[in-house]
């Protein structure tokens, strides 16, 4: 019963957390302090992000490849490969993988600072001086991760295929500019469009269950490191949960 | 006597543990309120509570001003921006007051709390003496009727703290800024305090001139000074 009561009222911050930054979305980019700062949490997000997410990208297009290729191949179907993977990745691996390393790489680090900055008394600070919280600290950085979010996975899934590519004219004998073909026929606007929405949903996921365990970390000295803990392992479920229900909105 | 902030019978509980068991006290404008109490009795709860941080559970809270300023015993400063930005923030979030206006305001605190040569330093790459210093720059550089000093001396050296009491006077005499001080520091506290609130087992015991403190006939008192007697010798 108080493990039940724990989670709702979990659910219910993180709603709220929600809430307020939504609300606070607009004034993020009328303001011109706050676009400074969205400008510097888009380029922290960005930087965090690049190299993990790069070499991510690659291996998961490489190991796909890899595993459709040879299935592929005992049927001679390889000039499908690249359609293969293209979709793969563009409906299903790009965004998940873009979320994995967006909760690993920028959530964490969020709900890191937030809670350094709650046990340190700044939060506190922030609302005595009528600075809303969620105006100044959480709406910059989970509009940024919204807005990024799409956009890695695009990176993600364009990335993938060439590495798909490289496997599949190395390992697997098939032409590279055959791949490339197969690719980009077979992927519809519908895939981009869903692929990308489902980024964003995940990068909204991470910034809010992020926020939400930072400025709810309790004194003591491994306060901030729970928090961290707990935002990517949350973080992690959602992008599974909101990654199925997308899927299952979207294809039936 | 113009009162400015009043505590009537104020509860306070965390789950199972009452901090504030019907604290009853006032706070006179222009005055300096020195809370002082065995660590752990709600002290910094009770500064939370003025400025709406924490709702009590029971009883009430008459603030008559909203201009309050809180220093925070970390100065709890925003570690990427530097301590001239730090102070300018409430101006450039919560007005619109333009630029030249804001460097001047933010000048003129500076200068008050004597930081003017760190304006342009970030907080990891200043002391705590000078962080305590700079919070309490933001704390009033809008302008305001009260600051609440919660333990604004404790981990500083006796110069240094001697500075920042002196700073609290100033602000007191020049500015008729009221004050709530938190503080450990009883001998200094009996010094510039106007009076004394003595805060212990969740209830405000007395609250006293610095002389009637010191004489007292209250037990508690008498067994807080003879404690705080203790830690000094
Ligand atoms: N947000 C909170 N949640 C739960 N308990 C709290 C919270 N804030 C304070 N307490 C508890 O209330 C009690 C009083 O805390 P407070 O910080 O006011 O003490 P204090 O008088 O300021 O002590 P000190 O002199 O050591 O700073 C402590 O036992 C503390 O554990
Ligand atoms: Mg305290």
């Amino acid at each position: 019963m108080n493990a039940l009561n724990e989670i709702l009222s979990s659910v219910g911050r993180t709603g709220l957390v929600l809430v307020r930054a939504l609300r606070y979305f607009p004034s993020v980019l009328c303001r011109s302090d706050a676009r400074h700062d969205l400008l510097r949490q888009l380029y922290a997000t960005g930087v965090r992000t690049l190299p993990v997410l790069t070499v991510v990208s690659f291996f998961t297009g490489m190991i796909l490849a890899l595993q459709v290729g040879l299935e592929l191949r005992r049927f001679n179907q390889e000039i499908y490969l690249g359609a293969a993977v293209m979709l793969t990745l563009i409906r299903e691996m790009a965004p998940f993988s873009c979320g994995i390393c967006l909760a690993a790489c920028v959530g964490s680090a969020i709900a890191a600072e937030l809670g350094t900055m709650k046990v340190n008394d700044e939060i506190d600070a922030l609302k005595v001086m009528g600075i809303p919280p969620a105006r100044f600290l959480v709406a910059p950085r989970v509009l940024a991760l919204v807005l990024m979010a799409p956009l890695l996975a695009f990176y993600c899934c364009i990335l993938g295929t060439i590495g798909g590519g490289l496997v599949g004219n190395t390992q697997l004998g098939v032409d590279f500019s055959q791949y490339m073909t197969s690719a980009m026929s077979m992927a519809g606007e519908k895939d981009l469009f869903v692929g990308l929405l489902k980024a964003l949903v995940f990068g909204l996921a991470i910034g809010v269950v992020s926020a939400k365990e930072g400025l709810d970390t309790s004194r003591g000295a491994t306060g901030v490191g729970k928090a961290t803990q707990r935002s990517v392992i949350v973080s992690f479920l959602s992008i599974l949960v909101f990654g199925y229900m997308i899927t299952r909105m979207c294809y039936r | 006597m113009d009162t400015i902030i009043e505590f009537k019978n104020v509860m306070k509980r965390f789950g199972e543990q009452t901090v504030l068991d019907g604290v009853t006290f006032a706070v006179e404008r222009g005055e300096i309120l020195a809370v002082v109490g065995p660590s752990g009795t709600g002290k910094s709860v009770t500064l939370k509570h003025i400025v709406g941080l924490l709702e009590p559970d029971a009883g009430e809270i008459v603030t008559v001003t909203p201009r309050i300023g809180y220093l925070f015993q970390s100065g709890a400063l925003l570690a990427w921006l530097t301590v001239a930005e730090n102070v300018a923030l409430p101006l450039r979030e919560t007005t619109d007051l333009s630029d030249a206006e804001i460097d001047r305001k933010v000048e003129a605190a500076l200068a008050s709390v004597e930081l003017t040569g760190a304006a342009e330093k970030y907080p990891s790459e200043i002391s705590g003496g000078m962080l305590k210093r700079a919070g309490l720059a933001r704390a009033i550089v809008r302008d305001v009727d009260v600051v609440l000093y919660d333990e604004p001396t404790s981990g500083l050296d006796p110069v240094t703290s001697g500075k920042i009491h002196q700073l609290i006077v100033r602000l007191n005499r020049e500015r008729g800024i009221t004050s709530v001080l938190v503080t450990h520091d009883l001998p200094r506290a009996l010094k510039i305090a106007t009076r004394i609130l003595l805060l212990k087992d969740g209830k405000a015991v007395v609250c006293l001139s610095p002389k009637e403190f010191v004489k007292s006939s209250e037990p508690e008192v008498k067994a807080f000074l003879a404690a705080m007697k203790g830690e000094v010798l």
